[in-house]
């Protein structure tokens, strides 16, 4: 028995001793299937680089999954020293100060020769305080791009190497391939919310909502009823009746992508980031990429587009050492190598321009991968195309689904639809700036 | 009916430790939490908290969303109870007056109670949805155009058969007992007298079958609101437009997915307060009425 402790106090010391030399981080993400496992390349990459800090990478599931797995480990007391959060969670994670530590703190702190300006501004605005301090780490963005079927519009008589620029193309290009019965329907699209409504609003410059679509407060409210949006929506109800456009279902819309691979659609608005799945399953046709397409009558059009994805946030409660890990990890994760390796490798956007650089290589022979990034490089970001910053976010996703599907359904008209939007949306908003005042 | 005396006035409170012990983490210590939580106004983080009284539930008394979602919960559980319990009265009266293969056929009708509410799920999501799915060719042939994701009618149709078809084996497992514990001499005895098989259903199996029908309206009711938050989140996800979102989906999407704690956990509270009701309703009122 006593022989039995002493080994297990030997044990214990032992362990002490690995701790004291190593500090070891928890990484929490959200990317499973090919993304998780290059993630985890990543990880062993920076471990094997130096032997004082090492990180162990957890997938928690989805994004909202991940999320509220944080936010629970931390009313507990159990939170990860980094955690993968999406676009769309960063108005909750800004809001809550005592819980985060913004990442230009940590790395003014801990981080020795870090520079804030050689990351893309399209990229990263989406991730600054007013005063245009980072708050959290760009890891994978990406854009909505057009994905379309070179083969049909041979088929319909159309230039395959023309996608359509304009909405009026679209509808023109449509009806062609649907009267020569090349395929069944024009267009799909993945993201009703994401790309048709917030995109659509960036590329014409129009704004979401007002104090700079978010960022300007927690008082903002939610102004995406504009004309330019409701003229939008009333289209795609007009051209779902018609058969021109059919819709994917809410959220990412999980039936969009099976019908473009099938050639019932002849063209897809989907993320950047699905450009190596969309390859994989349409090796049956020639596939062609388009930027979004817009409004010639709308001034200021094209305009350039926003990003989603994921950022990496860093809470608080953590040890000095665990943080000076962190902020190895985040010099690392910037360097171009590893953008360029990250970004050709998943068709995210790279985030830093010596990584764009880095990759023009990788462009030149993958034509069209460097759709999203010129689209959001496009212009210069105004207050309505930098992104948008509200709280209550994912649930006010859902509303613009839930609207978007009551408009197609007959029951509201696109005024309508929109405008109970913005009223239901603004109910949310209000109460997370109860929430967090 | 013999009573057991302890000498040792501990050991009866030591047997049912583990029990009460079970009992206190996992129901009435969570739901007292959620009393708290239903009164306070909280971030995500749980940094900032304070009392806000009945804000929460004002709130979802006057939110279109919540009266809808009530709504939707009815119209679910009484379609759920009603199909699941109709056809397995059904198949079980049909198995009952075999004289052969009873045993293969019970076997058969039971097998989809082994599976996984979010594998029967997929299962209907697969075999309904509109891209890929067989039953909309089929529907598509006969001149109907399915389509769940944007049709609201659709989409309920579809979280009904996918829960009932889940139940029936349950169901009908309790039908068949029930059945068969019925004299065959009593409905013999009415054939003797000249009533119809119908008549003998109505006058003779159905009240004595009654113990059996309360007993699964009971735990019927209960399945459809409480037990099919799988089916609802592997087919619809309470779309489209909230048509198919039942209150449990509806505590989970706001406090899970939306981070919205007092508002969720006052839904929480409702629902308590509904199951209280419910079930005296059930025994005090319902009990009455049946013949035992």
């Amino acid at each position: 028995m006593i022989r039995y402790s002493t080994a297990s106090a030997v044990a214990l010391l032992a362990s002490l001793g690995t701790a004291n030399a190593q500090t070891t981080i928890d990484w929490w993400h959200a990317m499973g299937g090919e993304l998780g496992a290059k993630l985890e390349e990543i990880v062993q990459g920076f471990n094997d680089s130096q032997d004082e800090y090492r990180v162990t990478p957890s997938y928690k599931g989805t994004y909202p999954e991940t999320m509220t797995a944080a936010i629970a480990a931390f009313r507990a007391n159990q939170q990860p020293t980094v955690v993968q959060v999406f676009e769309v969670g960063t108005g909750t994670m800004m809001a809550a100060e005592g819980a985060i530590v913004p990442v230009y703190q940590l790395m003014e702190e801990h981080g020795e020769d870090f520079d804030p300006s050689i990351f893309l501004p399209a990229v990263v605005g989406y991730y600054t305080d007013p005063e245009g301090n980072m708050l959290s780490m760009p890891f994978n963005s990406s854009t909505p791009i057009l994905y379309y079927n070179k083969s049909v519009f041979e088929k319909a008589g159309l230039d395959p190497e023309q996608p359509p620029k304009t909405w009026a193309e679209m509808e023109q290009f449509s009806n062609q391939i649907r009267e020569s019965g090349a395929a069944t329907c024009g267009f799909t699209t993945q993201w009703i919310s994401w790309i048709q409504t917030e995109n659509l609003s960036a590329w014409h410059n129009q704004p979401i909502g007002t104090m700079e679509n978010g960022f300007g407060g927690l008082d903002a409210r939610l102004s995406l009823n504009g004309p330019v949006q409701v003229k939008h929506w009333e289209n795609l109800k007009r051209w779902s009746d018609e058969g021109i456009f059919k819709y994917g279902g809410p959220v990412g819309g999980d039936n969009a992508a099976p019908m473009f691979y099938s050639q019932d659609c002849a063209m897809i608005m989907g993320s950047s980031a699905s450009r190596a799945g969309v390859i994989a399953n349409s090796e049956a046709f020639e596939l062609g990429f388009g930027m979004l397409p817009y409004y010639d009558d709308v001034e200021g059009a094209p305009q350039n587009s926003i990003i989603g994805g994921a950022t990496l946030w860093v809470l608080s409660g953590k040890a000095d050492e665990e943080y000076a890990a962190a902020a190895a990890f985040f010099d690392y994760l910037s360097s171009p190598e590893v953008q360029a390796d990250w970004a050709s490798f998943s068709g995210y956007l790279p985030i830093t321009e010596a990584a764009g650089e880095q990759m023009a290589d990788f462009y030149a022979q993958n034509p069209g991968a460097d759709t999203g990034i010129n689209q959001i490089t496009l212009n210069e970001p105004t207050e309505n195309s930098k992104g948008l910053r509200f709280g209550n976010y994912v649930q006010i996703r859902g509303i613009i689904d839930e609207e978007f599907e009551q408009l197609l359904s007959g029951s509201k008209d696109a005024q309508g639809a929109l405008d109970s939007v913005v009223s239901r949306g603004d109910d949310l908003l209000e109460q997370f700036q109860a929430q967090n005042q | 009916m013999k009573r057991t005396i302890f000498k040792n006035q501990l050991l009866p409170w030591l047997l049912l430790a583990p029990q009460l012990i079970i009992t206190f983490v996992f129901f009435l210590w969570p739901a007292a939490q959620a009393v708290r939580q239903s009164f306070l106004r909280e971030d995500a983080f749980g940094t900032r908290s304070t009392f806000v009284g009945f804000e929460n539930f004002i709130r979802l008394w006057n939110s279109h969303e919540y009266l809808n979602s009530l709504q939707v919960t009815a119209v679910f559980a009484v379609s759920v109870t009603v199909l699941s319990m109709g056809l397995s009265l059904l198949l079980a009266i049909a198995v009952d007056r075999m004289i052969r293969s009873t045993r293969i056929y019970t076997t058969l009708l039971v097998w989809p109670y082994a599976v996984a509410p979010a594998v029967a799920g997929i299962l209907w999501w697969f075999i309904f949805n509109p891209t890929i799915g067989i039953m909309p060719y089929v529907l598509g042939q006969l001149g109907y155009n399915w389509n769940h994701i944007s049709n609201k009618g659709d989409a309920m149709t579809l979280v009904v058969i996918a829960s009932a078809w889940k139940q029936i084996s349950y169901n009908f497992l309790f039908f068949l007992a029930g059945l068969q514990a019925i004299p065959a001499s009593l409905r013999e005895a009415a054939a003797i007298d000249g009533a119809g098989p119908v008549r003998r259903f109505f006058d003779i199996t159905f009240p004595l079958l009654s113990p059996t029908t309360f007993f699964l309206l009971v735990v019927n009711i209960v399945y459809a609101m409480f037990d099919t938050f799988a089916v609802i989140d592997a087919t619809t996800e309470g779309g489209p437009a909230q048509a198919t979102n039942i209150l449990v989906y509806k505590v989970y999407f706001d406090g899970f997915v939306g981070q919205n704690l007092g508002s969720s956990a006052a839904q929480s509270v409702v629902l308590m307060a509904l199951v209280a009701v419910l079930t005296v309703i059930q025994f005090r009122y319902v009990e009455k009425k049946v013949a035992y």
